[in-house]
């Protein structure tokens, strides 16, 4: 049925069901539960299985699912961006796109070498490139969720219509992928975008708090960036291989150089490091680097506002003066500040929930890595000295 | 034994050198290659070396003595070593490799960290030569040794430089060697002999494959260092610019944490070069000096079985000349038969002898294998604990910091 990898229906072990919120520190209540009961890769897509758990009215049942794949997330996340309603709220980042493409390289370049090594050598390393694979894939599954609690625990955004056919309606929600076109004009507003970005973010605000939010969010940013791409490379080197094949030693040799094989479960233990490391440093990295542009889009935004709002004051000056259109000119003046002062009041929440839940979220994984480096430290060092103790009592 | 007559050695201490192998853990003799020291400038410099040697042993004149060489010396005193020993079968230990990139760059002055190591891996390379050369208890009293180790001047040795007539003439021999290996097809009739040097075969293989996977593991590890310390200083960055004030202190630890494991990352992969993979570089070199005792055996036999061709032929010419009517050429070719004959058993001494040797050779180098990888591993594996038991250290250390964050 599937072509490509041997994946089961059943991919995700018991243990991994249940609201898997590896970056945020969510309340999740009963009222709104949603999470990934399941996933299928295929080929060139991954099925996502929505699970919801609700006591609102607006569901006809308490407990349902649905299928649904990267697109339609994309859909839901550029839905809420383009809603004006939605214009002060940090808009939780689309999850990236499932990339599998290295990791099917390797795989099918291992296949393609498979007569140049041993039987031993080609089923370690296929083994490895699949553990390489469900890492993957469970990544890809934990960053779909953790969008959809992040919405489910908004309390404005949980009520999105749209988020609620997302998860309630059980066909295909039909959202082709962009076209040439949408995506040639979504990349001119990227570019006015951050022309305009600039021009804003010259303007020196009146509110502290918001020229505070705005100098340390530009700064941080950067340097998440910077941080993320570093730890990136420092945990690849990790992972790469610790080439240390004790096969290549013959069986019978006496102890001394059979000890070489102590090394393979520390090299086991290394990668797990390099494995532990990855989640709780580096995707905590990507995340925050993604939650830092929403917000820096969030005080876009509210620039934008400001700007619209002083124009209006501008043309209601202008307007008084040549007496011309004066009312026109009021109106539209109230409807920006209006806008402006509605943003601007949520933003401020916004950015403190933000600040809140990125230093819980920074204190839970810095705890959990320093607690997995130790145990990890520890098991090696307990296998190196069991196997010196064996080598010195041996003379 | 001709070598015995030049030590002037008495009957008791000729067999305590074979006993000695029972006796090998209360070796009396330390000797430390040290200081390496720049003579000269541009392209005729070379470094001098000085080497200690400390010992009870009675065939030297002192106790201590301390002498200043170059590596030409080093290449001299193995070169007389091999044409002396290597045909009756003793394993003679190799030389250090030569090496024109690395030595060019010490010549010419370059003072950088390449040049550095290049000397430091040669010094090292050369103290565990002479180590393994006393280890031999032949080569321990043989003369020229005594010499290297003690007298103050040496003569230069000029035969051993790659371009020069002697040069030459070894890379002619190291040839037609090659092509005679090809062509020598010998009945082994001791099954030993076949079973050793397939074993020999198979760890030549595999021991190259294990230094190349070492040199790789000792890439990465540079690789890994130097990636975590640039991960240390955008993690310092970033603690810089968090407002939070609990948050940017724990940030900041995260980043001295990774710069001291970054440190150990470094260390690390020095003891995975210094301990593991100069030894297994020794020993793919061990191996081929292995090797070629096993083809000395292989030429001697095959001399034998000229020798036993030619007293054939030589029986048959005289066969021959019985029957003719010249009685000088018949008493020639009887004094030839009795020469050859000589030949033949004299021929056949030496391949018991090298047969011998060799198999008491194979047995004191595989247990000084077992030894030398006994004890690099263990110094490796102590190695391996200590960064172990700093990274505990160091993240018991920041583990209250990230709890401290509110």
């Amino acid at each position: 049925m599937q072509e490509g990898l041997d994946d089961g229906p059943d991919f995700l072990s018991e243990e991994d069901r249940g609201p898997r919120a590896v970056n945020v520190d969510l309340q999740t209540d009963a009222t709104l539960q949603v999470d990934i009961s399941d996933a299928l890769s295929e080929r060139d897509k991954v099925k996502f299985t929505v699970h919801t758990k609700s006591t609102l009215p607006n569901f006809k049942q308490n407990e349902f699912s649905v299928v649904r794949q990267h697109e339609e997330f994309i859909w839901l996340h550029d839905s809420f961006v383009e809603n004006e309603e939605y214009a002060g709220y940090i808009i939780p980042p689309a999850p990236p796109k499932p990339d599998f493409d290295a990791s099917r390289e390797k795989l099918q370049k291992l296949g393609e070498g498979e007569g140049s090594m041993t039987k031993e050598e080609f089923t370690k390393m296929k083994q490895e490139l699949e553990a390489e694979y469900l890492a993957i894939f469970k990544k890809t599954v934990a960053m779909h969720e953790v969008f959809l609690c992040r919405v489910a625990a908004h309390p404005v955004l949980r009520k999105d219509l749209n988020f609620h056919v997302f998860l309630e309606y059980n066909q295909d929600l039909s959202v082709r992928g962009k076209n040439k076109k949408e995506k040639l004009e979504d990349f001119f507003k990227n570019v006015v975008k951050s022309a305009d970005g600039v021009l804003v973010a010259g303007v020196k605000d009146v509110d502290d708090f918001f020229e505070h939010e705005k100098t340390f969010l530009l700064e941080y940013h950067n340097r998440v960036k910077d941080a993320s791409a570093k730890s990136d490379r420092m945990i690849r080197s990790h992972k790469s291989k610790f080439l240390f094949s004790i096969s290549y030693f013959y069986g019978h040799s006496p102890l001394p150089l059979s000890c070489f094989q102590t090394l393979f479960p520390v090299q086991k233990i290394e990668a797990r490091v390099a494995a532990d490391e990855d989640l709780k440093l580096a995707d905590l990295l990507k995340y925050y680097l993604r939650e830092s542009q929403a917000a820096k889009d969030l005080l876009y935004r509210r620039g934008r506002a400001l700007a619209d709002y002083e124009n209006a004051n501008k043309a209601l000056d202008k307007a008084r003066a040549k007496n011309k259109d004066v009312l026109q000119a009021e109106t539209t003046q109230q409807v920006c500040c209006q806008k402006f002062e509605k943003i601007s009041e949520s933003a401020k929440q916004e950015l403190i929930d933000f600040k809140t839940r990125r230093v819980a979220a920074f204190r839970k994984n810095l705890v959990e890595l320093a607690e997995l480096e130790l145990k990890h430290a520890k098991g090696n060092l307990q296998l190196l000295q069991s196997c010196l103790g064996v080598l010195k009592g041996d003379t | 034994m001709p070598h015995f007559r030049q030590n002037r050695l008495c009957l008791r201490e000729y067999f305590n050198m074979f006993n000695e192998e029972e006796n090998r853990d209360t070796f009396d003799i330390q000797i430390s290659v040290s200081d390496p020291e720049k003579v000269g400038d541009g392209m005729n410099a070379y470094m001098v070396y000085k080497v200690l040697t400390k010992t009870s042993l009675s065939i030297f004149s002192r106790d201590e003595v301390c002498v200043k060489r170059r590596f030409s010396d080093f290449l001299g005193l193995h070169s007389k070593l091999a044409s002396k020993y290597m045909h009756m079968g003793y394993i003679v230990p190799p030389a250090p490799e030569k090496s024109i990139v690395g030595m060019t760059k010490v010549k010419v002055g370059k003072e950088d960290l390449s040049s550095v190591e290049f000397v430091e891996k040669r010094r090292s390379a050369l103290e565990r030569y002479l180590l393994r050369t006393v280890k031999h208890p032949a080569l321990l009293k043989d003369p020229d040794v005594l010499q290297f180790l003690e007298s103050s001047e040496l003569p230069r040795a000029v035969s051993t430089q790659a371009l020069s007539g002697a040069g030459i003439l070894r890379m002619v021999n190291k040839a037609a060697d090659a092509v005679n290996k090809m062509t020598i097809k010998m009945n082994e009739s001791d099954a030993w002999f076949e079973e050793k040097q397939q074993q020999f075969e198979n760890l030549d293989v595999q021991l190259r494959k294990l230094h190349a996977s070492v040199e790789s593991l000792v890439c990465h590890r540079k690789e890994l260092s130097v990636n975590t310390a640039s991960f240390a200083k955008s993690a310092a960055m970033l603690g810089n610019s968090e407002d939070h004030t609990a948050l940017s202190r724990a940030l900041s630890q995260l980043a001295e944490v990774e710069e001291k494991i970054d440190q150990l990352h470094q260390d690390q992969a020095c003891a995975d070069f210094y301990l593991i993979s100069e030894l297994l570089g020794d020993y793919v070199r061990l191996i081929t000096a292995v090797k070629g005792v096993f083809d000395q055996r292989m030429k001697t036999w095959a001399k034998c079985q000229d020798a036993q061709v030619m007293l054939q032929r030589k029986r048959e010419a005289e066969a021959k000349l019985q029957h003719a009517n010249k009685p000088d050429k018949l008493q020639q070719a009887k004094d030839e038969i009795r020469e050859w004959e000589g030949k033949v058993q004299q021929g056949e001494r030496d391949f018991e002898q090298i047969s011998k040797n060799i198999r008491r050779e194979v047995g004191r180098f595989e247990k000084d294998r077992v030894k030398d990888f006994r004890v690099v591993i263990i110094k490796y594996l102590e190695s391996l604990v200590h960064t172990q038991q700093q990274m505990i250290k160091y993240w018991e250390a920041f583990l209250p910091e990230a709890k401290a964050i509110a």
